[in-house]
């Protein structure tokens, strides 16, 4: 099955517009591809006519060029016959958004597609599903363009078993900042799954991360899954719900108690590499550190440069909390640490792990202590904790210390309060390829995917 | 390659629905998996020529169709250092529902441990090890894996546990042959891949471990359905 008629059509047709209701489903999918998008797009109603100036075409046969993907939105057990027609008509692939199949009981309907598109070897998407979001190339969500929060183009491909949670993804990951090269919501899953759209990842030039929210694989499909995901050469992410047994299996093994579904679940994800993300704030975090530092692996020595003391006892809790060490300084890098501070904070910072730049510390007393732990080699990650209100600094500092970065390649993650006002000071980092978090936890989150990341 | 003899084994198994656990060690054994010295006496007479041959102590278990948990039934008795004790055993079991004998065993010791299997709908066949005994679901301190296992997996599983210290000479006791739990965890995984078609899970618990090496001293087999 080659998915890439799906993924980077160059033609579609949206079919089952509405002459009556714009808010049709398929007027909002046709609208907003013809207005915002480059792919060439075609409406379709067994009706024909014309909507908002463009021709409706009577079916899919009809449009007067190949159709990479058809977009379905019929009624249910009209959907069958739609992409019998697609099928004829040599259209390449779709995305069958119309509920009201297994999800609602028609098990009978959706067995038919399954047959249909397995007979023909015919790739779809769905059915019950929002379909394929990718910045810059095309948009299959029914939401109206202007209800939407939309991430920037970036190297985190996302897909999602639940529409909601996938939009609601987005409009995390645009909070965060972190791009995305396609968001696809796959509902009942009834021919492309997981591992299709892994493989098709895998080798995506857009795509540096993955992740996955998943209820449930279909029977021994996780097993073909986490082999191929260890082997991709890519940070995968699973975020899984449906965390609790249901309770009341009878079992008569004490094996079979103790290896509940998540149980095992969780275990052979971590035994194959794959990350695993408990909830939405962890996955924002490990795909923002991992858009910028896939090729980087540490094992997880921290060294954190703060602003606060405070701020560094909570960020030591944080990092031994999950594993991570905050080792001690030799003398020798005590003391380059000591030369570096200006004369104001000389007798006051700590030079200790984490390094304690107190609220008198200048612009350049981070910059210097960022320089010497970039070349530490006690140390593999370091955390910088910066408070942008203390009135030694500035909002290029953000810039400056990336550029420490740049020059090293030890990785380095920020911390810096998400309000509207420090932006530009985030931005600095964002620019130059370094995570900033909103939170020490997160922070904290950040470096420590990066050990988990394999090496690729 | 699935032995001719185990899959014997598991055929004449498929009514019960699980496997005898004489039935069970021996099915172990042929997968080159350790098991204690043991004979299956289907009267008094045989018992005690069997614990003879055995010599005392040795620890006593019934065998029925009917009995999976046999705690639970006080089927179960350890260190019995005589012929009479044995006997008397063996009247106590025999009122039990379709009883089938008892199974003579040598006395085993070491640290208690389980290894296990289950079939999990999205992974298939899934090895479990964890510390054992008969609290193993009250205490949960048990490492999952798909298997079959690879060499790296040993040593990921004993870090996972919180009992493992236990096993590396805790407070001055000797540590466990560690070589020969690698062994019994690999011959497992090898055993469970061959038979995951007709299983749903396997309890080795305990898996008894000590300096001298693994002997897996109870074997329960669940059959799927088929």
């Amino acid at each position: 099955m080659d998915l890439t008629p799906l993924f980077l059509p160059q033609s579609v047709a949206v079919i089952g517009v509405s002459s009556s209701n714009d808010r049709h489903p398929a007027n909002v999918i046709f609208s907003k591809n013809l207005l915002r998008y480059p792919v060439r797009t075609h409406a379709v109603n067994p009706k024909g006519g014309v909507l908002h100036g463009e021709k409706v075409f009577p079916s899919v046969s009809a449009v007067p060029e190949e159709v990479d993907l058809a977009v379905v939105a019929v009624r249910a057990e009209y959907v069958g016959s739609v992409l019998q027609e697609c099928i004829a008509a040599g259209v390449k692939s779709a995305i069958v958004i119309s509920g009201g199949f297994s999800e609602s009981g028609r098990d009978d309907l959706q067995t038919g597609l399954v047959d249909l598109a397995a007979r023909h070897d015919f790739p779809f998407v769905g059915p019950n599903c929002l379909g394929l979001y990718s910045p810059g190339i095309i948009d299959t969500f029914f939401l109206p363009a202007e209800r939407m929060v939309q991430p920037p183009k970036g190297g985190v491909a996302i897909v999602s078993q639940s529409g909601g949670i996938l939009v609601d993804l987005l409009v995390k990951f645009a909070d965060e900042g972190v791009g995305i090269s396609c968001a696809i919501s796959i509902g009942n899953k009834a021919i492309i799954r997981e591992r299709q759209l892994l493989e098709f990842l895998a080798s995506d030039s857009r795509t540096g991360v993955i992740v996955f929210y998943v209820e449930g694989f279909a029977r021994d499909e996780g097993r073909d899954f986490v082999r191929m995901a260890r082997d991709c050469g890519k940070p995968v992410i699973v975020m899984k719900a449906g965390k609790t047994n249901e309770g009341g299996r009878a079992v008569s093994s004490h094996t079979a108690s103790l290896a509940g579904d998540y149980q095992v679940f969780r275990s052979v994800l971590k035994q194959h590499g794959v990350i695993e993300a408990r909830n939405e704030y962890e996955l924002a975090s490990y795909c923002e550190a991992l858009s910028c530092y896939s090729d980087k692996s540490i094992e997880g020595r921290i060294g954190i440069v703060t602003g606060s003391g405070g701020h560094g006892a909570m960020a030591v809790d944080a990092c031994i909390s999950k594993g991570l060490s905050v080792p001690g300084f030799s003398e020798s890098i005590r003391q380059q640490l000591q030369d570096g501070f200006s004369a104001s904070i000389r007798s006051i910072a700590a030079v200790g792990n984490p390094v304690d730049l107190t609220g008198s510390a200048l612009e350049n007393d981070f910059v210097s202590a960022v320089e010497t732990l970039s070349i530490t080699p006690e140390i593999d990650c370091i955390l910088l904790l910066l408070l942008p209100y203390l009135p030694g600094i500035s909002s290029d500092l953000g810039a400056s210390i990336s550029q420490v970065y740049r020059r090293s390649g030890k990785p380095l993650v920020a911390y810096v309060p998400h309000v509207e006002k420090y932006r530009m000071l985030i931005e600095g980092f964002e620019l130059n390829r370094v995570p900033v978090a909103s939170s020490i936890e997160s922070a904290v989150n950040m470096t420590s995917v990066l050990r988990r990341c394999r090496p690729c | 390659m699935l032995k001719k003899e185990i899959q014997n084994i598991l055929d004449s198994s498929r009514e019960v629905g699980w496997v005898l656990e004489p039935n069970a060690k021996s099915l172990l054994h042929m997968a080159g998996l350790p098991v204690p010295r043991y004979g299956w006496a289907e009267n008094i007479e045989e018992a005690a020529s069997m614990a003879a041959e055995i010599g005392y102590p040795i620890a006593a278990k019934v065998v029925s169709p009917a009995v999976v948990h046999k705690t639970e039934v006080q089927g179960v008795s350890l260190g019995i250092d005589s012929q009479e004790k044995l006997q008397e055993f063996y009247r106590k079991m025999s009122i039990l529902p379709e009883f089938a004998g008892i199974l003579v065993e040598e006395m085993v010791e070491g640290e208690e441990l389980i290894v296990g299997a289950t079939i999990d709908y999205q992974f298939g066949p899934t090895v479990l090890f964890g510390i054992g005994g008969t609290a193993v679901e009250v205490y949960k301190d048990v490492a999952l894996r798909m298997a079959p296992l690879a060499p790296e997996d040993m040593s990921s599983m004993l870090q996972e546990l919180k009992g493992g210290k236990l096993l590396a000479g805790y407070r001055g006791k000797e540590p466990i042959k560690f070589s020969a739990l690698t062994e019994v965890l690999l011959s497992f995984s090898d055993l469970l891949m061959d038979i995951a078609p007709f299983i749903e899970s396997i309890d080795l618990n305990p898996l008894l471990c000590s300096a001298q090496g693994c002997v897996v001293a109870d074997a329960r087999i669940i059959l799927a359905d088929q």
